[in-house]
This record gives structure tokens, C-alpha cells and sequence, in this order.
């Protein structure tokens, strides 16, 4: 569904990315795993081209993103929950989600429905102002967003970032049900023990260059991912 | 005694409520097109004065009906705020403030200096005189009223845009976060044209009601440009609920102040106010 091909990228002549090659399938949970500064951001942002790659071709359903610009990739199908979440801070829940829908308006009350079946606690919030909502509440809200676009490959970047454990664990169980739903997701984490319980495979990311690939378990098992990562 | 001093004095209040009307119409554009692409149009007053120009010479020159004269001039205005934004600030858009600034205020003396070429320095008006209202001891001149009515359904129309409409919604977000507008699907930069144009309209819509009350010259834009930016930083620059606010009570402070005194006092009065607030909230009323 979605291949990337030996991309480079940076910012202003910096390269933060060297030649990443990684696919993902549909219907697949793929996660990119490795520590900050790793380059995982960056990869998702050349995806939907919030940045241009300085070298390496990406394509979506068999046709190339070369030329297309960064609003027209959602209308592709690909929808990407940014690092930090980036609410619009003073719209209400709901009108975040209404952005979300701005290419889909037709299907808005039907989507919403969907999205709220899967978050209730958006509903309850749905005229609170979106600043004002625990981290917990912003991520969900920041993942629904996201939904209400229909896409066909959903990236996340970070959801555990800069929340309590506990709801760590809940952020987790949903994007477990949202792959259980069907999406297709790329999933970007520093919190690699929880990651690889939920993706079905992975790509480990470091100083900007992919250094191995595998099924969740695989990596898991691995030696060098345990010392490096998971602290066993 | 104290009664008909009382009426009069109602008469000067309910007059200020209709000037704030008519101010806080002249805010709403300029501080749309800050609050959104976070650039001032110095310029503002000037897109204005071209609107009147229009209106003056479609319904007098070309002896077209009034209100589609006006509609025409709103049409105009719109372009031109379009125009400034795609040829004039989409270049500057991140530069320095300054930079903006001086580039915008580069269009004022040019939109001046070519209406003096083109037009003329000669006072122009439309010949068009509303009459005034009686209410009991107290009048109202028809054009205020007019205007306010007409300033009111633009504050409305334009908020109902904003609330309601998918547009509206993007706008507000656009100004909350420019960088992760693309991941929604939105173009940024038709954002800040469409907006452009929106303000441009609101200084058509504002065009529109002046020509009714005042004398068209090439620098009638320094007579009022002042005061509107006054009152949009006094509310809090791209705050248009503080500018509404702001509006009213430049409003007052001139008519009353004028009752009490003289008119030119009521300007004195409020500018002395706008100053102590500067000192007191100097982001605004309703500033952060």
C-alpha cells in the first residue's frame, strides 16, 4: 500500500534521514521504533510531504507522491496525527473534528457517529474547548481528527508522548482497536515495549538509517533491542 | 431643566451607540486579516477610500442605481484586498513585522498619491442626503442609523460565517496553527486569500456607509484610518470580540465627551483614554 524507497530528508541542508526503505501492507500495524532523534518524525512528515525528501521516491497504492502537494495527501487517503498532537487549542473538540472532515464533508455525521462509538468520551467533551482537555482527552481527539478524513493509512506519531502511565496504557488499547477496526497504521514510538505488543511488524530507526526489520515478536527477541531498549 | 439636559444627554448616548457601530465595522476587517495572516494592513483606510471612490463614480458618473453601485464597491474592495495579499504581502509573509509594515504603508501613500492623480483633490459626495429621525426631543441622522443596522449585519453575518461554515472554522484554526493546516486538507495559501478578500469586503461593506456621511477626498483614509486602529489595538489586535467592545466605548467617550464639552474635545477625551489603557493593558481589553 504504501512503499518508501531509499528517502533522504533534513531540514535547511541537515540530513536527518539517509535512506529508509520500509513498505507497509494493507491492513498491516506497522511500527517504527527507536530513540529520539532517531529520525522517526521526519520519516512520517515526508510522507505526507510536510516536508519534500532530497532523494528517493514514495508511492501510495501503486502511484507515485512525487508533486503532490501536503494538502492534497490526505484526499489520497493517508491522514497523520502530528508529534505533540497539535490540537487547534482554542476550537472546541468537535470543531477539531469538524477540520478533520474538511475533504470529507459529506460523510461528517456519519464519521462522527463512528468516531464517537469508538471515543464516548469525545462526545461528552464535544463542546469543550480543546486547550482545555487532558493530555489523555487531546490525544484521542487528535486521533479522531484523523479518523474523520476516512483515510486508508492512518500515522501516528508518538501518542504515548508526555502522558501519565496510566493513560499510556489506555492510548494503547485504543490504537489496538482502531487496527482491530481494519486501519491501516504506521506507528512511530519511543515506547517500544508497548509498541511491539500492539504492531505486527516493525522497523528499528536509528541516527536516521533503518538497521532492522521484523515481526513484532522477532524484534522483541532480539538481543540487541533488549539491551539497547527494553532494559532486560 | 435637568429634564431636557437629560434627553439630550440620552440623545448623545444613543448617538455614540450608533457611531460604535459604525467603529467597530471599520475594526472588524483590519482585524480579521491580523488575527488570521498576522500582517496590519496600514493601509486599511486607503482600501476604503477607493471604495467610496467607486460608489461615487458608479452612481454619479454612470448614473447606476445606488445599492448596486455599492454592491459593486464591495465587489471591488474585496479584489483589491485579494490583490494586495497575492502581490503585496504573500512576498513579505515571513519576513520581518517591520518589513510588512513598511511594504503595506508603501501602498498607502501609493493608493493616495495615484486617487490625487486620478481624481483629483477636489471634495466629492454623492448628493445623497437621508434625512434625520425624530424621536420625541431627540434626532438621529438616517445615515447612522442605516449604518449601524448595516454595521451590525456585517459583526453577525460575519460571525455566523466563522462559527457555522467549514471556511469560517478554517480560518479560526489557520490562526491557531498555520504549520498543520496541510494535514486537514487545506491550502494555506487559498486560506489567506480567501481571507484577504473577506477583509477587503468588510472595507467595502464599511466604504459603502461612509460615502453616505462624508466628503470623498484622496486622504479622507488619515481622517478615519487612525481611529480604526486605534480601536483594534485598544481591543486587542486580531481580537474581533475586543474590538467590537473597543468600538463602543471610543464611541461613548466621543459622543458624550463631545456633549460635555466640544466634539474635538470627545476625540481628545478618548485618545487620553486610549493612552492610559496603553499603559493600564497595553495588549488590549480582551489582549492575552
Amino acid at each position: 500500500m504504501l512503499a518508501v524507497n531509499k528517502v533522504a530528508a533534513g531540514y535547511g541542508g541537515i540530513p536527518a534521514l539517509f535512506d529508509a526503505t520500509l513498505e507497509v501492507r494493507a491492513g498491516e500495524a506497522v511500527g517504527v521504533i527507536g530513540p529520539n532523534g532517531a529520525g522517526k518524525t521526519t520519516l512520517l512528515r515526508v510522507i505526507s510531504k510536510l516536508i519534500e525528501p532530497t532523494s528517493g521516491t514514495l508511492s501510495f497504492e501503486g502511484a507515485s507522491l512525487a508533486g503532490v502537494p501536503a494538502h492534497a495527501i490526505v484526499g489520497r487517503g493517508i491522514a497523520h496525527v502530528p508529534e505533540n498532537r497539535r490540537l487547534f487549542p482554542r476550537l472546541t473538540s468537535e470543531e477539531n473534528l469538524r477540520m478533520g472532515a474538511y475533504i470529507a464533508r459529506g460523510t461528517f455525521a456519519q464519521r462522527l457517529e463512528q468516531v464517537y462509538a469508538l471515543f464516548p468520551r469525545l462526545k461528552e467533551r464535544r463542546a469543550q474547548v480543546a486547550g482545555t482537555l487532558s493530555g489523555g482527552e487531546q490525544q484521542m481527539c487528535a486521533i479522531a481528527r484523523a479518523l474523520m478524513s476516512g483515510p486508508k493509512l492512518l500515522l501516528l506519531d508518538e501518542p504515548s508522548a508526555g502522558l501519565a502511565p496510566v493513560v499510556v496504557q489506555s492510548i494503547f488499547e485504543l490504537v489496538r482497536k482502531i487496527c482491530a477496526e481494519g486501519y491501516t497504521v504506521l506507528i512511530v514510538e519511543q515506547n517500544i515495549r508497548q509498541v511491539l505488543k500492539v504492531v505486527n511488524r516493525a522497523y528499528l530507526l536509528d541516527a536516521g538509517r533503518i538497521v532492522r526489520s521484523g515481526s513484532a515478536q522477532e524484534l522483541r527477541a532480539a538481543p540487541e533491542i533488549q539491551k539497547a531498549y527494553l532494559g532486560l | 431643566m435637568s429634564e431636557i439636559f437629560d434627553i439630550y444627554l440620552l440623545e448623545a448616548v444613543l448617538n455614540g451607540l450608533l457611531l460604535g457601530g459604525l467603529l467597530a465595522l471599520l475594526s472588524l476587517g483590519l482585524n480579521l486579516v491580523f488575527g488570521v495572516i498576522d500582517v496590519v494592513w496600514i493601509c486599511y483606510a486607503e482600501l476604503i477610500m477607493c471604495g467610496m471612490y467607486a460608489v461615487y463614480y458608479l452612481y454619479v458618473q454612470y448614473h447606476w442605481p445606488l445599492v448596486l453601485a455599492m454592491l459593486a464597491a464591495i465587489a471591488l474592495v474585496a479584489l483589491l484586498g485579494w490583490i494586495l495579499h497575492q502581490f503585496v504581502i504573500r512576498p513579505v509573509l515571513n519576513a520581518e513585522p517591520i518589513n510588512q509594515l513598511l511594504v503595506t504603508g508603501g501602498v498607502l501613500f501609493f493608493l493616495q498619491a495615484a486617487a490625487t492623480l486620478v481624481f483629483g483633490i477636489e471634495f466629492k459626495n454623492l448628493g445623497v442626503t437621508l434625512p434625520s429621525v425624530r424621536l420625541g426631543e431627540m434626532s438621529f441622522s438616517a445615515a447612522r442609523l442605516v449604518a449601524f443596522g448595516a454595521a451590525l449585519g456585517g459583526v453577525v453575518g460575519l460571525w455566523l460565517f466563522l462559527s457555522r461554515s467549514y471556511l469560517g472554522t478554517a480560518i479560526r484554526a489557520i490562526s491557531q496553527d498555520r504549520a498543520i493546516m496541510p494535514l486537514m486538507g487545506v491550502d494555506p495559501g487559498r486560506i489567506f486569500a480567501l481571507t484577504s478578500a473577506l477583509g477587503g469586503g468588510l472595507a467595502g461593506l464599511a466604504s459603502c456607509l461612509l460615502v453616505l456621511q462624508y466628503d470623498i477626498h484622496p486622504s479622507i483614509g488619515l481622517s478615519f484610518g487612525p481611529i480604526t486602529f486605534l480601536i483594534c489595538v485598544l481591543g486587542g489586535l486580531g481580537n474581533m470580540l475586543g474590538g467590537f467592545i473597543a468600538a463602543f466605548i471610543f464611541a461613548q467617550f466621543i459622543a458624550v465627551g463631545g456633549f460635555f464639552f466640544a466634539v474635538e474635545w470627545g476625540y481628545v477625551i478618548a485618545f487620553i483614554f486610549f493612552i492610559a489603557m496603553m499603559f493600564w493593558r497595553p495588549r488590549g481589553i480582551l489582549g492575552k
